[in-house]
């Protein structure tokens, strides 16, 4: 397919039935269109046969690029050595096919475009083989097609990159055979990652990388206090470093500040290390961490709005006291800081605009930068770039870095200016998962399994107010909070759940595996408490408890109780942990064997099973799950918490926030997938929220102590 | 201003930049050599590890006034250099890389490690990339790598 037909594709295509889907009705609540997505805006094989396909998310390091190719290939019958894997710009084309809006979140990538990505390759297969049959007239049917190569009934040969341009030319095929399971060459296969070379020899472009003829570059002094305005500047020691073009205010989505713009980075931050601003402050909540928590615990002693209340609710008050576990969380603020600083560039040209942004979120991100420089989305070329890590934060609801970068570049009109915010600008900078307090009280029956639970989930919603509150809030009460509570897999007879959403100036946002990180936290570590009071095995009390519906989790369950054989051997001073957790269908469970070494937990070995229907990559998700298993360390690291005092972040930088380092992973973390071919569902987020309870559960049996404040500040 | 003049990975350069410019964005700005990775400016995530006289050093904290003649050697200079070539391709076997970005630091202490000890221990690794960020998480596999990359050495 070439690129002519590309463009003409895509002409029709946003001319047709996908334009009406921008913005015209709430995200999510869009019924889904059954679109024939063209081939040609996502197949390009060149002459040369190099197949490039085109990726409708960004790769954040999660391997999408590598897995859509995958999934596309094997329909194709596409040699996997030609296969290129190309990031596509912000188009309606490329729009999640279920969500209805482009963005790489909610590890739905595999979930929503696995059916997509092979419909289009079985199409261009099926276009490839009619040019073939049509040139050596014979029926289609007796053709085959194997890698890149078209097969005719007589011994013909036709490769792809021949057939190409005339393949190109035909009508789409309305209706296409998938492939069977049996019949996959590609997916289900352990497949190395298409850019693991290009980010071993540093020749891997991250968005903060790009470089534009006549590109300047800004950095912005944001208010000490989130929502602090600009009073009055001095700017003058900050003009007078050479190399600086600009100096001016520029609005935020939390107040104002001010933008410093120069030939170069350094350059910059000097000039901004030398403005003199006198900020407004009045009139906005200074947070402070330990009065919220003392608000969010007076706040978990009250019922707040429903979420669950299944059996009755009054069930709890009739379970003697000695046979209630009752017990008050804490989790703090937690900044993403993916490796890659945020950045994002843009040019002003009056009556359009480029940007350029590693942007999980390219709908919106798009839309915002055209609001701020009055245009229509459409008059925006929003190019994806690769990522250096996500976790959430390229997704913020309100776009504040595409926001900022456009406001700095419709006033530096035709010139490229790169925002790049410094690593303080990102630990200081909001958009944190939210504080929690959770409230729980669980009643015991006999037979030792719990027969009433009362929960009350205290945290800010930054879905509410947002384009996404009339999908994801229900009588007031966000999903995104609940997420691993309301959603619980066991089996308690009766269950009351409520929330309530104290407002806070502090700018929340979604972190990696977004409401499980503190629910499945709360939920494992009180069901371990629950076996330990039972004097059960953490196993075998979860898969009694779980509800009939848990088929996955029982299966991982049942997978890593079978290949944790380790747990049975421990030596002295070690202890196992247990929890599991399923998070947009994809189960988890683990067990992890801890040690307090210089009072500290260090975690040894860590075995994951897991159930995510198909596996169309089993090498990526083994990384994913490794990753993730250490990306959720953060919550239990010393220093992963953000807190704020008198309104200010108290941590700047890598010092003061520390995510877990080399020496905090396990060195193993060993990782079985659950044979399956159901739907495949995500690798990215499901990992994360399981470790911080299996390894405070094993500190239990180390201690006698349940913690249930993160992080674990104190020395154990 | 004032003009420097460096040598990276055996080339000749000249720059002329304000003296307190660290050697990660002359690298990066004036040179244009973008392998070398911005992270923390602070020196606590590694991104931005080179080899300086032959010792792995944080670019971000070395004013280009301070480098004198020192050889400066870069990611964009390990296809060329025997080991990194050889740390490279156990990174690429190992499937180690996620987003990627640390691992420019990554792989440059690393070389720097194997180039003094070609059978590291696990406390070894430790100490060596101790200060190197990864924020996808990818230690197991670079454990794994690092001690695949020794074994081609040994």
């Amino acid at each position: 397919m070439n690129r002519r037909a590309f463009f003409r594709v895509s002409a029709a295509a946003a001319g047709g039935v996908l334009v009406s889907m921008y913005f015209d009705l709430p995200p999510l609540a869009q019924e889904k269109a059954a679109i024939t997505y063209p081939p040609d805006a996502f197949v390009h094989v060149r002459p040369d046969g190099r197949i490039v396909i085109t990726i409708n998310r960004c790769e954040l390091g999660q391997g999408v690029a590598t897995a859509l190719s995958m999934i596309l290939a094997d329909e194709m019958d596409a040699a996997w050595s030609q296969v290129v894997a190309e990031l596509a710009p912000a188009a309606d084309i490329y729009k999640d096919p279920v969500y209805g809006f482009q963005n790489t979140g909610g590890s739905a990538t595999i979930a929503n475009s696995f059916r997509q990505y092979r419909e289009l390759g079985a199409r261009t297969r099926a276009m490839l083989i009619a040019t073939a049959a049509d040139r050596w007239h014979v029926s289609p049917a007796d053709c085959r097609a194997a890698t890149s190569i078209v097969h005719g009934p007589a011994g013909q040969l036709a490769r792809y990159g021949e057939l190409a341009d005339d393949a190109a030319r035909r009508a789409i095929p309305a209706k296409v055979a998938l492939k069977t399971a049996s019949e996959f060459r590609i997916i289900g296969k352990p497949t190395r990652r298409l850019d693991s070379r290009a980010k071993c020899d540093g020749s891997q472009k991250f968005g903060i990388d790009l470089q534009l003829p006549g590109m300047l570059i800004a950095v912005v002094a944001r208010p000490p206090v989130f929502g602090g305005r600009v009073k009055a500047f001095d700017d003058h020691e900050a003009r007078a470093v050479p190399g600086i073009r600009d100096v001016f205010e520029i609005p935020l989505v939390h107040g104002s500040g001010i933008a410093v713009v120069a030939d170069r980075f350094w350059t910059a931050k000097q000039a901004r290390d030398r403005l003199k601003i006198d900020w407004d402050l009045s009139g906005i909540e200074h947070a402070d961490s330990s009065e919220l928590s003392k608000r969010y615990k007076d706040l978990a002693r009250t019922a707040g709005k429903v979420a669950v209340n299944t059996g009755d609710a009054t069930a709890l008050d009739r379970v003697a006291m000695e046979n209630r576990i009752v017990a008050e969380y804490e989790f703090p603020y937690l900044a993403h800081t993916p490796m890659e600083p945020l950045n994002a560039t843009v040019r002003f040209d009056g009556d359009r605009a480029e940007a350029w942004v590693g942007s999980q979120f390219p709908t919106y991100d798009r839309a915002a930068v055209a609001d701020v420089l009055a245009l229509k989305p459409e008059q925006v070329d929003f190019h994806i770039e690769f990522a250096g890590g996500g976790f959430g934060r390229r997704q913020s609801f309100d776009s504040n870095v595409s926001r900022e970068a456009a406001a700095i570049a419709k006033r530096m009109r035709g010139t490229p200016v790169k925002l790049i915010w410094t690593r303080e600008d990102d630990v200081q900078g909001g958009y944190y998962r939210p504080m929690f307090v959770h409230r729980v009280e669980a009643g015991i029956g006999d037979d030792g399994l719990p027969v009433a639970w009362r929960h009350v989930v205290v945290g800010q919603s930054y879905v509410i107010g947002s384009p996404f509150e009339s999908f994801l809030v229900k009588n007031g009460v966000d999903f995104d909070a609940v997420t691993g509570t309301a959603d619980m897999p066991y089996s308690v007879p009766n269950v009351n759940i409520t929330v309530h959403h104290p407002k806070v100036n502090v700018p929340a946002s979604q972190w990696r595996s977004i409401g499980s990180t503190h629910n499945a936290f709360v939920v494992e570590t009180l069901i371990d408490e629950l076996a330990t009071h039972a004097n059960a095995d953490p196993i075998a009390y979860r898969l009694k408890l779980l509800k009939p519906e848990a088929q996955r989790l029982r299966a991982a369950l049942a997978l890593l109780e079978q290949k944790s054989g380790w747990r049975n051997n421990l030596p002295p001073g070690h202890a196992l942990g247990i929890a599991c957790n399923q998070y947009q269908g994809t189960a988890v469970a683990t067990a992890a064997e801890v040690s307090v070494e210089n009072k500290r937990a260090r975690i040894h070995r860590v075995t994951v099973a897991l159930h995510c229907g198909l596996a169309v990559n089993p090498l990526s998700i083994e990384s994913q799950f490794q990753g993730g298993i250490i990306f959720g360390l953060t919550q239990i690291v010393a220093k992963g918490a953000i807190t704020l005092k008198n309104g200010r972040v108290e941590q700047r930088n890598f010092d003061g926030f520390a995510p877990p380092y080399i020496g905090d992973a396990p060195v193993t973390i060993d990782v079985h997938i659950v044979p399956s071919d159901e739907a495949p569902t995500g690798a990215g987020e499901p990992p994360v929220p399981v470790i911080a309870p299996a390894a405070v559960n094993a500190l239990f049996r180390l201690t006698g102590t349940r913690y249930r404040t993160l992080p674990l500040v104190a020395a154990l | 201003m004032k003009a420097f003049h460096l040598r990276v990975n055996g080339e000749r350069k000249s720059v002329t930049v304000d003296p307190s410019t660290p050697l990660l964005w002359v690298l990066r700005e004036e040179l244009h050599m973008t392998g070398t990775k911005y992270g923390c400016g602070i020196g606590a995530c590694g991104a931005c590890a080179v080899h300086l006289g032959g010792l792995a050093t944080r670019s971000c904290l070395v004013p280009v006034s301070l480098i004198g003649d020192r050889d400066v050697v870069t990611i964009e200079a390990m296809s060329h250099d025997a080991v990194g070539r050889i740390v490279q391709n156990a990174w690429v076997d190992k499937d180690v890389v996620q987003c990627g970005y640390c691992q420019s630091g990554q792989i440059m202490s690393v070389v720097a490690l194997l180039k003094s000890n070609r059978a590291p221990s696990d406390t070894n690794i430790e100490e060596s990339l101790g200060g190197n960020l990864c924020r996808c998480g990818t230690y197991v596999r670079i454990r794994e790598a690092v001690k695949s990359a020794a074994t081609k050495l040994a």
